[in-house]
């Protein structure tokens, strides 16, 4: 059956777009697998989130503003991360609520904005990846993606289909792992002994690689786990399931370079 | 008017206009109020789970299982003449004493307790000495194993409480599905003459022994109520 | 009490910093969260009757004005009395009255956040009445010296063997003198003390789960049955609840008993739900003699009609609080007043205000698991945000991370500017770590740094390499 090309503009995400671009680069190669066209808007900075959950709304509307005139155009948009997509879907319409007109863009924006592993099961219908990963990888579930997306099983379909992979469950992987935006800094104490009794959990399972879905999970979970001096390398699910691995995982010297 | 009433007085007047002013609108009259009357005047019930709407057997089997899941002991037997050897042989297994108080209930008197003249029963309402009581109750509750018992003159209420061991007495047929059964026949028996309506002092629902977790969420029976609560069930296809 | 949520900091540290504290809320994953996640899924209709008890309390704070009106005259009808009370200080004077005129020495008191709330016992004792809570957990606390550290659970916070010494040091007076090692032992010494206590207080006080428009019944729900022989052994009983409690009918009540204790502990349902009518009838045995409701209002009518209108649905559970994982690191004190947890995070700044409880609504990571569990749909998010805002819009909050945010924020408006700044500064970050793969310290980010590292940044930014690709990209096509 031959697939539509849907137009997808890629909402990148600050976090990915500063410190992680390969998953970027994953997130283009399995749309482009599953037949869409990528497109990706140049104006796009942020989704606003960080603003929006201090209560400075006038300035989260106005990033929600440059948003959805940046991504209206598309078929769908798509975003590695349950967390900013769930601002775009969920939180615009409230935020935009005030005005009218803004507010029916943003309905309409929320309409086809998706995560970008939800997306390939639930909208392109996909259950498999043509990759490979050698590892025993345990996945932890992002809280936005999680429950105001319901992102749960859709991942772990996903990599049940990548060859060499074997998945362990992580105990307590739908609670937080402490990051919370500014909240892991405005609140260090609390934040870490979060991410430390998640790095705990995720040593205890014995995998030697942990997934998720959003960078901001990933680098709170990396940073302390390399703290830690725990050897578990971690990677957005997007890498592994796009089968681009040579990147070093996060956090992890790079290669080559070494000393 | 007492001093209270004077002061209560400004005080309702007030927060009832603070509630009427936050919801936008002054008192509910006219049809509005109305369809609130007669929603309170004709309660319906609402959801009911489907293990509360079971064939009436299967209702009974599942009072048992839950009642015995929260703790409580159950013990069936086939008629009234088999209730009080029932008890003492409970009393006697669990080495308790056979000094007893029981429900000045007409209803208990269906049981030939003189038949068992070890056991020493005393009708009234419980004291602090009482070590065992013996109750009736309206109604068995299969969704939860839950006992619904009612005060009056004859079923005093201290007795479901101060002894350390409480035996209740129910019939088969007085268990049903639901909560809502429980409110339906309290209805349907009306207010007493004189009362305010049809709501006796007391309605307790009792679902097994009680029991603290408040020290390290540890389980213990016997917080301040009855450590043991042992249900006979009298008639019906066991026993 | 006095709010200390100001110091929630402080208050926090010190929960983190506390083993037996941490023991304990270590119990709260395979207690109630465990627990419940198996009571739920016992109950096919668990989901739906959870949209029913929103729709019921949606429905009552609508009409409220009706349903505690139709309340009052079914009280009176059946022969109690009913307190309107607007403020804490109404309240503790209604009681106070009625105590009086009991001519009390001693109440007994069923656990009631209510009267946490007004601060009952302090109050009682400074009037020569002297309160004896009868929960064990309240019990515990209140020979402690101490407050309730969670709403169902008072003393979660207590270890046993704490509880053997404030026992062992405690229950002297009563010529106790044995350390006793088990919980059996220290359940049955606090029943054989408190046992007495309910035969000689003149006036017992409970809570409210429920206030039934339909009968004036008030309801309560309690695993130890202290909450009856509160009630039924003095000759006077005192409920004391706030407004929101009212339901229409019983069979309201009976839907959201079905999530109650569920939702709470995980039980079926609690072993004593007992309703009360009046006092005891003219024929009756046993049971009070007067019957007293104390309805306070204490903000909940300016709630109506705002935007923490939804907060007035809450059945105190403490489903939020036993799967919150801030409340599970730093327990319910750091909270600093009466409620703790993501229910304190929203009620307490409208309580005690905001410039006391401004870092309550703050520390929250917006994880939703609170709003997942809730037993009536609370949107406690949106609440915590708008409080966010609040203190956004009056400038509250720590002013450097206010500045840092508004200069990314002014910064995420411009996107020709953003591309390049921020480019310009990840390449900076990299060549802070040019062979590590993370850092081990960032100035100006010691908040992250101080217990983690921060991975490095991969090495220039997707926009720009895009770009490059879909540059070489179209070179190679033509």
């Amino acid at each position: 059956m031959p697939e539509k090309r849907f137009r997808v503009g890629m909402f990148v995400t600050c976090l990915v777009d500063l410190f992680r671009p390969s998953v970027g680069f994953a997130a283009v190669k399995l749309l482009e697998d599953a037949g869409c066209a990528v497109a990706v808007p140049r104006a796009q900075t942020c989704c606003g989130q960080p603003a929006y959950n201090a209560g400075a709304r006038a300035d989260a509307r106005a990033i929600a503003r440059q948003v959805i005139a940046a991504f209206e155009g598309f078929d769908y948009v798509v975003a590695p991360s349950g967390s900013c997509a769930g601002m775009i879907k969920l939180h615009y319409p409230a935020l935009c609520a005030d005005e009218p007109a803004l507010a029916a863009r943003a309905r309409a924006l929320s309409e086809k904005t998706f995560e970008l592993v939800s997306f390939l099961t639930d909208v392109l219908g996909r259950s498999t990846v043509a990759a490979r990963y050698d590892g025993r990888a345990t996945y932890h579930d992002g809280c936005s993606g999680l429950r105001e997306l319901e992102i749960k099983a859709q991942p772990r379909t996903l990599l049940s289909s990548v060859e060499g992979l074997t998945l362990e469950e992580l105990p307590g992987a739908e609670v937080c792992c402490g990051f919370g935006g500014t909240f892991c800094v405005k609140y260090p104490d609390i934040s870490t002994r979060m991410v430390a009794d998640k790095t705990a959990e995720i040593a205890a399972t014995g995998a030697d690689t942990v997934l998720a879905g959003d960078l901001g999970c990933l680098l709170n979970i990396a940073g302390r786990l390399s703290r830690e001096g725990r050897a578990v390398r971690v990677r957005h699910v997007a890498e592994v399931l796009a089968g681009m691995t040579e990147t070093p995982a996060i956090g992890e010297p790079r290669r080559g370079r070494r000393g | 008017m007492s001093a209270s009433d004077t002061g209560g007085g400004n005080a309702r007047a007030a927060i009832l206009g603070s509630v009427r002013k936050a919801l936008g609108r002054g008192p509910l009259a006219g049809a509005a109020r109305e369809a609130l009357e007669s929603g309170l005047n004709d309660p319906a019930p609402n959801l009911i789970p489907a293990r509360a709407q079971l064939p009436h057997a299967a209702q009974v089997d599942l009072f048992v299982a839950m009642a015995e899941e929260v703790k409580a002991s159950v013990a069936r037997v086939g008629s009234d003449a088999g209730v009080p050897a029932v008890v003492a042989d409970y009393l006697a297994q669990h080495n308790l004493p056979t000094d007893i108080v029981m429900a000045p209930d007409a209803a208990l008197d269906a049981y030939p307790w003189a038949a068992r003249p070890l056991l020493r029963l005393r009708r009234g309402k419980a004291e602090e000495t009482d070590a065992v009581s013996i109750t009736g109750a309206l109604l068995g509750i299969a969704e939860t194993g839950t006992l619904l018992l009612t005060s009056a003159a004859e079923r005093p209420t201290t007795l479901n409480f101060l002894p350390a061991t409480h035996i209740v007495v129910l019939r088969a047929e007085q268990i049903v599905g639901a909560y809502e059964e429980g409110w339906a026949l309290l209805r349907r028996q009306g207010s007493p003459p004189g009362d305010g309506g049809f709501m006796p002092r007391t309605v307790n629902l009792i679902t097994g022994p009680s029991r603290t977790a408040d020290i390290e969420q540890r389980m213990q029976l016997g917080a301040h109520g009855p450590r043991q609560l042992h249900i006979v069930i009298v008639g019906g296809e066991e026993g | 009490m006095e709010p200390i949520s100001h110091a929630f900091k402080d208050n926090a540290r010190r929960g983190l910093a506390d083993p037996n504290l941490q023991r304990a809320l270590a119990r709260l994953k395979t207690g109630f969260q465990e627990r419940r996640t198996i009571a739920a899924a016992r109950l096919p209709e668990f989901e739906a009757l959870r949209s029913q008890a929103k729709e019921i309390k949606d429905r009552t704070l609508a009409n409220l004005d009706f349903y505690l009106e139709r309340f009052e005259a079914k009280v009176r009808e059946t022969g109690g009395e009913v307190h309107w009370c607007q403020t804490p200080a109404e309240a503790r004077e209604a009681i106070l009255r009625i105590c009086r005129a009991a001519q009390a020495k001693s109440v007994t008191k069923g656990k009631s956040m209510v009267a946490e709330e007004i601060a009952l016992n302090p109050f009682l004792e400074a009037n020569g009445i002297e309160p004896v809570e009868t929960d064990l957990g309240e019990y515990i606390i209140q020979l402690a010296d101490e407050y309730p550290s969670h709403i169902i659970v008072p003393a979660l916070h207590k270890t046993a063997e704490q509880i053997s010494e404030l026992f062992l040091d405690r229950h002297r007076q009563y010529g106790n003198t044995q350390r006793l090692e088990e919980v059996r032992e220290l359940v049955d010494e606090a029943r054989r003390i408190i046992r007495p206590r309910y035969v000689a207080a003149d006036v017992g006080i409970t809570g409210a789960n429920f206030l039934i428009a339909e009968t004036g019944s008030t309801a309560i729900v309690t695993n130890e049955g202290n909450g009856d022989l509160t009630q039924i052994l003095p000759k006077v009983h005192i409920v004391i609840a706030t407004l929101e409690k009212v339901v229409p009918t019983l069979d309201d009540a009976a839907t959201l008993m079905r999530l109650l204790a569920r939702s709470a502990t995980g039980q079926e349902l609690s072993t004593y739900t007992t309703f009360s009518t009046g006092p005891r009838r003219a024929d009756d045995l046993d049971g009070p003699e007067s019957f007293h409701v104390v309805l306070l209002d204490n903000g909940r009518s300016k709630m109506l009609g705002s935007e923490f209108q939804d907060v007035l649905r809450c059945i105190k559970c403490g489903a939020c609080m036993n799967h919150c994982p801030v409340y599970g690191a730093v327990g319910g004190h750091a909270y600093g007043w009466v409620y703790p947890g993501p229910l304190g995070a929203v009620l307490t700044p409208f309580l005690v205000g905001i410039e006391e409880a401004g870092h309550l609504p703050n520390a929250s990571t917006f994880c939703g698991r609170c709003e997942a569990v809730c037993p009536v749909r609370i949107p406690l998010l949106k609440m915590m945000r708008y409080w966010r805002e609040r203190e956004f819009e009056a400038g509250l909050g720590a002013p450097a991370l206010r500045r840092g945010l508004a200069l990314w924020a002014w910064l995420a408006k411009r996107p020709a500017l953003y591309r390049p700044l921020t480019a310009l500064a990840i390449a900076l970050l990299g060549a802070l770590a040019p062979r590590r793969g993370a850092l081990a310290h960032l100035p100006l980010a010691t908040g992250w740094t101080r217990d983690r590292d921060l991975p490095a940044p991969e090495g220039g930014t997707f926009q720009a390499r895009w770009r490059a690709r879909q540059g070489r990209g179209a070179r190679t096509a033509a």
